[in-house]
């Protein structure tokens, strides 16, 4: 057989027309292929146009800072030539041409934007450039330097200028620095803010314990009730699993309010623990307005992301599993550690990372039961994008919590296995 | 044969439609407030006279005032200006038109004069805060204390701060605006140096050590309808709120609840047109007739409180449905505005971003 195969050389096989097979089965290959990209064209696009490219812009704006550059374009070029070690004043024509860049900036109404920009970094920069501005319009002739000096003394301050200087460039660390409670000081080195300032770090921490705690105990719940409804009779379990899934298609809101209802100091139940005689009115429980309101409120809220993959997994573990463990001598507790527990894996990991990530970015709840002690850091996040307009802040900080997860993400990765994940 | 008639029928249909939106409104005119009570109270006052006039003209409301400052900078950011006209606070008004995000006022030129004819600059007054700013009421933040939980009513400010004279919690907003100006006049500091005090870091200390005292009894609230609801239930003995929601409250609500009027914040409530803004021609004429000395004295029937324009005040009348005289309820009659205190709006705008982050760090600590 071997020796007859050696030596007649294989005919190369041929479609109906010729073609060889290998050439056609490629063309066949590449027109699926590109069938296959067509039709997930749009949806690619979609989530280019809509989700990939306004996310990059908005982490972008992390450490963009062109605004001052495009105002000031007479000051900065000329700025850069300053030597701020001299321990002297940028010269003569660094403050005319300041003069200038401020009676421009007042015509297009760009000038206390820049103001604005210095202001996160110092107090007191809003109004040196407001007023400044009014004042420098009425500026004909030098000299500069005492005119401006006159109008505010700040500008005769080195600080200022060397403050200036460091945030004049396009692109800027400061955001990042203040996201992880570091500042640049007044000589433009890296230090920590004083400890009355620090605020992201301690936040950070606390959203990652909260959201790791929440997370646990929607598995202690899910897991019990996910094992009922995938072991009892269709028609029950169908039954409770509307039950599980009604408050899922509750407003938000809703949920949030009924919870401060029944915790709140004169609520349910601390009014029904005062009845059957467990506390004394004076002793009524703060279950609300701190952590304790914030994680009973999101457990409840996200147990059904729990409960949904651990109950697509279970339902398809043959019960025979566990007879068969049984009946070859093992206790109801090694049968289920060894047996159902490890076949529930795939949905544990699912359901967890879930909940998890979707408890690190909520911040509607934390911040109508959070109180004080449970404020995640996703509520500074949407103070400083619709309150403060420090965008440049929100997006450093969602930044720092988007490596966070990715981080997160893989070492879920290493320990877990992606692979070994099931949604359903 | 089916198919034609169905296109018949779709095209009459379309026709038809087309020919009673047109009929019914040449131009919608959507319009940007705090919804609730408020844009209600505009809808009464304003709107509705407003329509009845002007029969080719449809407002709409749209309750999106909390985060208009926000939105108003991505419109501009992305140059689709949608809004035509914005009812914003003064502050936010101050910050928007620093930006540039919103148009400078020529107020003589396009708002009414009073009855009088006292020009429309001079009759608002110092209440033109901001040069892109037309402001409508004055409101206040202010106290409200549950009459049968509290032993002694509190009559001052530094009763707030006294957890010997009236135990319990209070409700204050989770903001330093106003919160570090009333723990310094809580302290004594004089109440027309409290800026002064504030500008020196022994001044904050001072500000966040007289709040210390009060931190562990106190319920931060964010939304304004928080406070009555915590007074409702007996959660908070006393808290801040803005004094058209106590007044809803005591006089609609009926809760054993009274106010205390003690350095109350004024503040300001008023329209802003966002650069680039649609339907300008419209904005304009509509602007004029709401902000006329009557236009304004009606809203105090509906909501307490009180119009920007001094020659607003003598022709506010009676509450539209609750008959009781609005006056008094005013944040601004005299014997509710013995001490009142008017928000530095350019100090704040200077150390709104350091106190904030150091508020924010003194609560978590």
């Amino acid at each position: 057989m071997q020796t007859a195969a050696t030596q007649v050389p294989p005919q190369p096989l041929t479609t109906a027309d010729g073609t060889p097979l290998k050439a056609s089965l490629a063309f066949a290959e590449r027109r699926n292929r590109r069938r296959a990209l067509l039709l997930v064209a749009p949806l690619f696009l979609f989530i280019l146009v809509f989700f990939l490219i306004p996310i990059g812009d908005m982490l972008f704006r992390s450490v963009e800072n062109r605004i001052v550059g495009e105002v000031l374009h007479r000051t900065v070029p000329l700025l850069a030539a300053w030597d701020e070690t001299s321990g002297e004043l940028p010269p003569e024509e660094v403050f005319r041409a300041l003069v200038d860049d401020f009676k421009e900036g007042r015509e297009a109404r760009t000038i206390v934007k820049v103001g604005r920009r210095m202001n996160y970094e110092k107090s007191g920069m809003t109004s040196l450039f407001r007023g400044t501005a009014r004042k420098a319009a009425r500026l004909e002739a030098g000299p500069y330097k005492q005119a401006l000096v006159k109008i505010n003394k700040k500008w005769g301050d080195i600080k200022t200028w060397k403050l200036l200087k460091r945030e004049s460039a396009p692109l800027t660390l400061s955001y990042y620095l203040a996201s992880v409670d570091f500042r640049f000081d007044d000589s433009g080195n890296v230090a920590r803010q004083p400890e009355d300032k620090q605020i992201y770090v301690q936040l950070f921490v606390r959203t990652l314990k909260l959201s790791g705690l929440i997370t646990i105990l929607c598995l202690t719940l899910g897991y019990p009730i996910s094992y009922l409804l995938a072991t009892l009779p269709t028609r029950t379990s169908n039954l409770l699993m509307i039950l599980v899934l009604l408050p899922f298609w509750t407003s938000l809101l809703v949920r949030t309010t009924a919870w401060i209802a029944l915790l709140q100091k004169e609520g349910v139940i601390n009014d029904t623990l005062i009845m059957i005689g467990l506390i004394s009115n004076d002793n009524r429980l703060s279950m609300i307005h701190n952590a304790t309101g914030t994680v009973i409120a999101m457990v409840h809220i996200l147990l059904p992301f729990m409960v949904l993959p651990l109950y697509s997994v279970m339902k398809n573990i043959p019960p025979s599993y566990v007879r068969a463990a049984r009946s070859l001598g093992a206790t109801p507790f090694t049968a289920f550690m060894r047996v159902y527990l490890p076949n529930t894996v795939p949905g544990i990991g699912a359901g967890a990372i879930l909940v998890f990530i979707i408890a690190i970015g909520y911040y509607i709840t934390p911040a109508l039961v959070g109180g004080v002690s449970g404020t995640l850091i996703s509520n500074l996040i949407a103070y400083h994008m619709s309150s403060s307009l420090n965008w440049g802040l929100a997006a450093a900080l969602g930044s720092v919590l988007l490596a966070l997860v990715l981080v997160l993400y893989l070492l879920y990765d290493k320990v877990v296995g992606i692979n070994n994940m099931k949604l359903s | 044969m089916i198919r034609r008639k169905t296109l018949v029928a779709v095209t009459a249909a379309g026709a038809l439609c087309a020919a009673v939106a047109f009929a019914q409104s040449e131009l919608e005119l959507v319009i940007v407030s705090w919804g609730g009570a408020y844009t209600a109270s505009q809808q009464q006052a304003y709107h509705e006279p407003y329509m009845a006039a002007n029969p080719h003209i449809r407002i709409i409301n749209d309750d999106s005032s909390a985060g208009a400052v926000a939105k108003i900078r991505a419109m501009n950011e992305t140059g689709k200006v949608t809004w035509p006209l914005v009812d914003v606070v003064a502050s936010d008004a101050i910050r928007l038109c620093d930006e540039g995000l919103i148009e400078p006022i020529d107020h003589d030129a396009i708002l009414a004069p009073a009855p009088d004819g006292t020009p429309a600059s001079e009759d608002f007054g110092d209440m033109i805060v901001s040069e892109c700013y037309i402001p409508q009421i004055v409101y206040s933040t202010t106290f409200g204390y549950r009459t049968d939980l509290v032993k002694v009513p509190p009559t001052t400010i530094k009763d707030v701060f006294d957890l010997q004279k009236i135990p319990g919690k209070r409700a204050l907003e989770k903001r330093p605006i106003g919160n570090l100006e009333w723990a310094l006049i809580a302290d004594g500091v004089d109440p027309d140096t409290v800026y002064d005090v504030l500008e020196t870091e022994a001044g904050i200390k001072r500000a966040f050590a007289k709040l210390d005292t009060i931190k562990d009894q106190v319920v931060w609230w964010t939304q304004g309808a928080q406070t009555p609801q915590l007074l409702a239930d007996g959660e908070v003995v006393m808290g801040s709120t803005y004094n058209g929601r106590l007044f809803s409250l005591i006089e609609e609500k009926k809760q054993p609840v009274a106010m205390m009027w003690d350095w109350q914040v004024f503040d300001l409530d008023g329209w802003v047109i966002p650069k680039g803004a649609p339907h300008r021609k419209a904005v304009l004429e509509y602007l004029r007739f709401a902000t006329d000395s009557q236009r304004l004295a009606d809203q105090a029937k509906y909501i307490s409180y009180g119009p920007a324009r001094a020659s607003s005040a003598p022709l506010v009348g009676k509450h539209a449905t609750l008959g009781i005289e609005m006056a008094p309820h005013m944040p601004t009659a005299p014997v509710n505005a013995k001490n009142t205190l008017l928000f530095n709006y350019e100090w704040w705008a200077d150390h709104r971003d350091d106190l904030n982050q150091r508020f924010n760090a003194w609560l978590a600590s």
